[in-house]
């Protein structure tokens, strides 16, 4: 009983300490950011490896997202002769949760466990602790342009997804069910508001962004430096980013469009 | 001998170091000194915390009781930029090479001169022909370090810490894993160096050969303690049986072969 | 190095479908695209009962978009609700319009309709309708259903 409740306080204490080095390691980040902006060329490197190459899987998944809320949509409003609303339901669900929703959990499964395998594997390879030696702080030169990539990023990716969406969501609606193409950008285009809905959308993505890139390079910095500490720290990435995303996303949801 | 340990000659001096990870201490109160323009060995078997030697003085670890001094500074109370200042007259030379694997042998030498000096690019270019003409790669500039074998790998990686032109070098197991011929070529490399830049070499190392070979004194380590110190002679004369056994590499001695368990015959016959 | 280039290129196009699809949500999803807040200009009208009006809901002149509800309050000594509306410039009303809220659908939004008379007087910023009919409220429509039934 005494060895469970050593246990419990334990691994409570660790995860504060945890969360502690993540908030400090964060800081050093955001002091860091500065030091990027002169040097674009590494950024451009990271936006290669976190924006464009997670470009194709956002852009698919985007489009079958929307096909499917055309077709689930169609089928429920027909059942109420309200069809015309179909571009209204595709766009807002889109644009308020699943845009910056699915695009973050798809951006955290592909991005950011690769973040989190490279920053963890160059530290296990001594690469972090050999920079330090040469007097260059790893933060500035390794971890604030990837983290910068992710933040410009997310908002990019959670908009094409979104816009996809609602072209997928066209394609299936007008062309294979007959809703009519005026209707469905006209009713769209009176009900959603753009500070309403697309800021707010846009928002959350850059939320998103910032915490799914916090997540996975400190995951990557914090990672055990073995074989084995690197693939935990993955795992933990993609974990800890789809409850953090969820979450957000509820909290988000309610002050936004919730009468708070 | 005692009159080795920390005098005006030393570029580092070391005292009262104490440093433990989790309940094992690494190092028990040591004190040992590391004299300018000499290839100073520090040897001991796998686990005995050499490594962590290195990463204490260069600042990445802090000890728990005693101080370092890197040239008269103490290391551990330094200001991170005065920190980062000293960093730049040592270079490191990593088991693994430590290079940066995305981008090719000659962008990870003129690294550290890209981050730490202003000169234009065809400066840089010309520095880092030349220091890798110093180990041997010049034609190896294009390749990418998973191109490369650990030999060349810690080559280049020589390359790159020399390429601030350091007062010392630090080497963490250059030997280990190596083939008789990039053996040699480490082994006369370091020498060269040393004798040509009039750098401070620290090896640590638990190859006793070569060590021997290039080391002009020599600290033992052993379980937290300093086992036994001196040149080359007097530790290949060492009447210290534990250090007899590390050099001649014996099965048993002070060191047991078998990890300490209970009875042999208790535990096969409970 | 050479692909040092083709990697700007892919992140100059990423970047570029990305601020395109931030563009196109802002255009062609929301209402920001359909005409922006100054060329319009405000009249008032005075219902009896603005139902499930809310602000932003669509003004429709014979199906055709012309502008927004932009505020909704109550005449504290009338007790009747006051609807402002901003209505694209580019079309002048008649001074004897009447407006009629209606839904759109069984159970669409609601939307006011207007209907342009006949009078050569135009409404100015911030006139005030006179000839309004209220919100259809479905309960109340079922309600007088039943009694007059019950009354037969």
């Amino acid at each position: 009983m005494i060895d469970f409740f050593q246990t419990l306080g334990h691994s409570v204490l660790s995860s504060f300490a945890k969360l502690g080095r993540s908030c400090f390691f964060l800081l050093q980040i955001l002091a860091g950011i500065l030091t990027v902006i002169p040097r674009p060329r590494l950024l451009t490197k990271q936006l290669y490896s976190v924006g464009v190459l997670s470009f194709l899987i956002i852009c698919i998944s985007g489009f079958f997202v929307g096909m499917v809320l055309g077709l689930q949509g169609f089928y429920i409003l027909s059942d109420f002769g309200a069809e015309e609303t179909l571009g209204v339901m595709v766009a807002a669900s889109l644009v308020r949760e699943l845009g910056p929703v699915v695009a973050a959990l798809l951006f955290a499964g592909r991005a950011g466990s690769a973040l989190t395998a490279e920053i963890g594997l160059m530290k296990a390879t001594e690469q972090l602790s050999g920079m330090e030696m040469m007097a260059i702080d790893p933060i500035k030169r390794i971890i604030a342009p990837r983290f910068l990539a992710g933040f410009i990023s997310m908002p990019l990716l959670a908009a094409l997804f979104s816009s996809i969406g609602v072209i997928g969501g066209q394609i299936v609606g007008v062309g294979l069910l007959g809703v009519d193409d005026g209707a469905y950008w006209s009713q769209m285009q009176s009900t959603l508001d753009f500070q309403e809905d697309i800021i707010n959308g846009v928002i959350k993505s850059i939320v998103f962004g910032f915490i799914v890139s916090w997540i996975a390079l400190f995951e990557g910095y914090d990672a055990v430096p073995t074989s084995e500490g690197v693939s935990r720290a993955t795992t933990r990435t993609v974990v800890n980013s789809a409850f953090a995303i969820l979450g957000l996303d509820f909290i988000l949801t309610a002050l936004m469009f919730g009468d708070i | 001998m005692e009159n080795s340990v920390s005098s005006d000659k030393d570029i580092i001096s070391i005292q009262n170091l104490t440093f433990s990870r989790g309940h094992r201490k690494i190092f028990d109160n040591i004190s040992l000194g590391i004299r300018r323009g000499k290839v100073t060995a520090i040897m001991g078997p796998s686990g005995t915390g050499k490594t962590t030697l290195l990463k204490l003085i260069g600042g990445q670890l802090y000890p728990e009781q005693g101080q370092i001094f890197v040239r008269r500074q103490n290391v551990h109370q330094l200001k991170r930029a005065d920190l980062y200042n000293l960093r730049k007259r040592m270079g490191m030379l990593f088991q693994s090479g430590a290079l940066l694997t995305d981008i090719n042998v000659y962008d990870n030498v003129a690294l550290p001169l890209r981050e730490h000096t202003a000169l234009n690019e065809s400066m840089i270019r010309t520095l880092v022909l030349m220091k890798l003409h110093a180990v041997g790669l010049r034609g190896a500039r294009d390749l990418m370090p998973g191109e490369l074998s650990g030999g060349m790998a810690r080559r280049v990686a020589l390359a790159r810490a020399i390429a601030l032109d350091p007062t010392m070098i630090m080497y963490d197991e250059p030997f280990t894993g190596q083939d008789p011929i990039s053996l040699g070529v480490l082994v006369k490399l370091i020498k060269e160096l040393n004798d040509t830049l009039g750098l401070t070499s620290i090896i640590v190392s638990h190859d006793v050969e070569e060590t021997l070979g290039i080391a002009d004194y020599i600290y033992v380590l052993s379980e937290g303690k300093i086992a036994g110190h001196g040149t080359p002679e007097q530790i290949s004369n060492s009447g210290s049986e534990w250090v007899q056994q590390f050099l001649k590499g014996n099965a048993d001695g002070p060191v047991h072969f078998h990890y300490p368990a209970d009875d042999y015959n208790n535990d096969l016959f409970q | 190095m050479q692909n040092s280039k083709t990697q700007e290129t892919l992140v100059g196009l990423f970047v570029a479908c990305g601020i395109t699809a931030l563009f196109f949500m802002a255009m062609q999803i929301s209402n920001l695209g359909s005409f922006g807040d100054e060329n319009v200009y405000t009249i008032r009208a005075n219902f009896d009962n603005s139902g499930g009006l809310k602000v932003k809901s669509p003004i429709t002149i014979a199906g055709v978009r012309v502008g927004r509800v932009s505020e909704i309050t109550l005449d504290k000594d009338e007790f009747v609700s006051v609807v402002k509306m901003n209505i694209d410039a580019r079309y002048k009303l008649p001074a004897d319009t009447s407006a009629s809220i209606y839904t759109a659908g069984l159970l669409g939004e609601q939307y006011i309709s207007l209907d342009p008379g006949g009078s050569e007087e135009l409404l100015a910023e911030n006139d005030v309708m006179d000839i309004t009919s209220s919100a259809v409220i479905l309960e109340e429509l079922i309600g007088k259903f039943f009694t007059e039934n019950e009354s037969e």
